[in-house]
């Protein structure tokens, strides 16, 4: 199996951030957007499997528009985010199934880790870095503002701007994500550790660890699993993840 | 603004889709005294709280003192339960330290500081009162706002939670805002009242401002006036 070491080392990276990032989806609201990013990115992925340009790239232009459109849609009719979220993820999962190339079409909704190449990888990393470093500044404003909006205007905190911050952040990480789970499975890769992990920790600075770390192991175990059988990484990866859950979800059981 | 206010409203209107829930409100406050906002359910007492906080958008004049330190208790917080946020993680969203922490928790009357180490979610309404309290304690605010803070705890933890705020009036001297639909909380903490409903139906001491026709006014003919002596 052809996985090279940056490859693994990248997926790592990704998944823990992506794990990182997901412990601060503390609401309903927001795993939902979580949840139909990826389905965004679709249309971006197919255009550029099309015109031959980087996949994350375009998966990202196409994240970012669609961030806009739900955050100028919320402000501008009364429909709650959920139906404008539903709207544009159906949207986005129709445009991208038309305009991805058959061939690729595998690729872009389940990922494929060996299309990875070193140039990539490196950038996956580091860009991974970057967001993790950023967000690390603003979570205990976001985690404020999802506990109590009040408390957090009373202290000065703006809502929109770390929300906007936070949503990007999510953009960047999804668009890293897609090439290793596909886009329909990237934001189980966000929301799965960390609904294993909140079901398990008594603080915040466990569940932010422990969802990171289940969202790197999901990714290694995912890939070794690959390396050894052969079926896609994408799917095993996010099985992992849901087994994780699992785990926890039983153990909760039998200590309550 | 005049030098012995610290807080000026004036012509205060707030509006929801052209709807008035707050009509041409003024009133003042001095330093170190208590307001009490009474009124209905639905009379805009929590509209006007926010609007003091500059969270809403409003025609007219909110004028506090230049840099005045203002404090905040909501009702309540946590839209969603089961967040995995510590009590002591919460108190850590200001800068402050673990014995600084202690300090204040001790000061709103919990003496068992294991209640650090639990799950915000896990613990009681009344205890969170006191640690939202102690939570707007921490910058040393020279004002307090207070919305509803008898909401949702029974009768015997109501009764400690406003010893608690007499208590802390004494020891700090500060002013606080009490947004409340109980009349009882005029007679222990309040220096004026300000009967709300959309507009002010009296402002005043409590002892001129509490009469039975006002309170007729305010709340209708079925509410029975009543005062408590202890």
């Amino acid at each position: 199996m052809n996985i090279n070491l940056i490859s693994l080392i990248a997926a790592i990276f990704i998944g823990a951030v992506s794990g990182y990032l997901g412990s601060l989806m503390l609401t309903k609201r927001m795993a939902l957007v979580g949840d139909a990013l990826g389905h965004v990115a679709l249309p971006g992925m197919g255009l550029a499997l099309l015109l031959g340009i980087n996949v994350s790239l375009a998966a990202f232009v196409f994240l970012f528009l669609g961030i806009i459109i739900i955050w100028f849609l919320e402000n501008k009719t009364s429909l709650p985010t959920e139906t404008l979220v539903g709207v544009i993820f159906v949207l986005s999962l129709a445009l991208g199934f038309l305009i991805t190339p058959e061939p690729e079409l595998l690729e872009a909704l389940f990922g494929d880790i060996s299309r990875i190449n070193l140039g990539e990888g490196l950038a996956a990393i580091i860009l991974s870095a970057v967001v993790l470093v950023g967000v690390s500044k603003i979570y205990s404003k976001v985690v404020l503002a999802s506990i109590s909006e009040d408390l957090a205007i009373a202290n000065k905190i703006n809502i929109k701007k770390y929300n906007l911050i936070y949503l990007l952040a999510i953009a960047v990480i999804v668009a890293l994500g897609v090439r290793i789970v596909g886009s329909l499975l990237v934001g189980a890769l966000v929301i799965v550790p960390a609904a294993a992990s909140r079901m398990a920790s008594a603080n915040m600075r466990q569940y932010t660890f422990l969802s990171a770390l289940l969202g790197a192991l999901s990714c290694v175990l995912g890939i070794l699993l690959f390396g050894i059988i052969g079926l896609p990484a994408g799917p095993l990866i996010i099985l992992i993840s849901v087994l994780f859950f699992l785990i926890l979800f039983l153990f909760k059981k039998k200590i309550v | 603004m005049k030098e012995e206010n610290i807080l000026e409203v004036k012509n205060l209107t707030v509006s929801f889709n052209g709807e008035k829930v707050i009509d041409n409100l003024s009133f003042n406050l001095k330093p170190a005294e208590n307001l009490v906002i009474i009124g209905p359910n639905g009379a805009g007492k929590t509209v006007l709280l926010k609007a003091l906080l500059g969270m809403l958008e409003f025609e007219g004049e909110i004028k506090w003192r230049k840099d005045i330190k203002i404090g905040y208790v909501p009702q309540k917080i946590l839209p969603e339960k089961n967040i995995p946020l510590s009590v002591e993680e919460f108190f850590g969203f200001k800068k402050i330290t673990l014995e600084q922490i202690k300090r204040v928790v001790q000061s709103v009357g919990i003496s068992d500081l294991a209640i650090l180490k639990k799950k915000i979610s896990d613990i009681s309404s009344g205890q969170l009162q006191r640690i939202l309290i102690a939570w707007s304690l921490i910058d040393n605010p020279e004002i307090l706002l207070f919305d509803e803070p008898t909401s949702g705890i029974d009768i015997g933890g109501e009764e400690t939670v406003y010893n608690l705020l007499n208590k802390i009036d004494k020891e700090r001297g500060l002013s606080m805002v009490l947004v409340s639909h109980d009349l009882n909380v005029v007679y222990k903490m309040a220096d004026s009242v300000l009967c709300l409903n959309k507009k002010a139906v009296c402002f005043g001491a409590p002892e001129q401002a509490i009469s039975p026709e006002n309170l007729k006014r305010l709340y209708g003919e079925e509410v029975k006036f009543y005062h408590h002596e202890h």
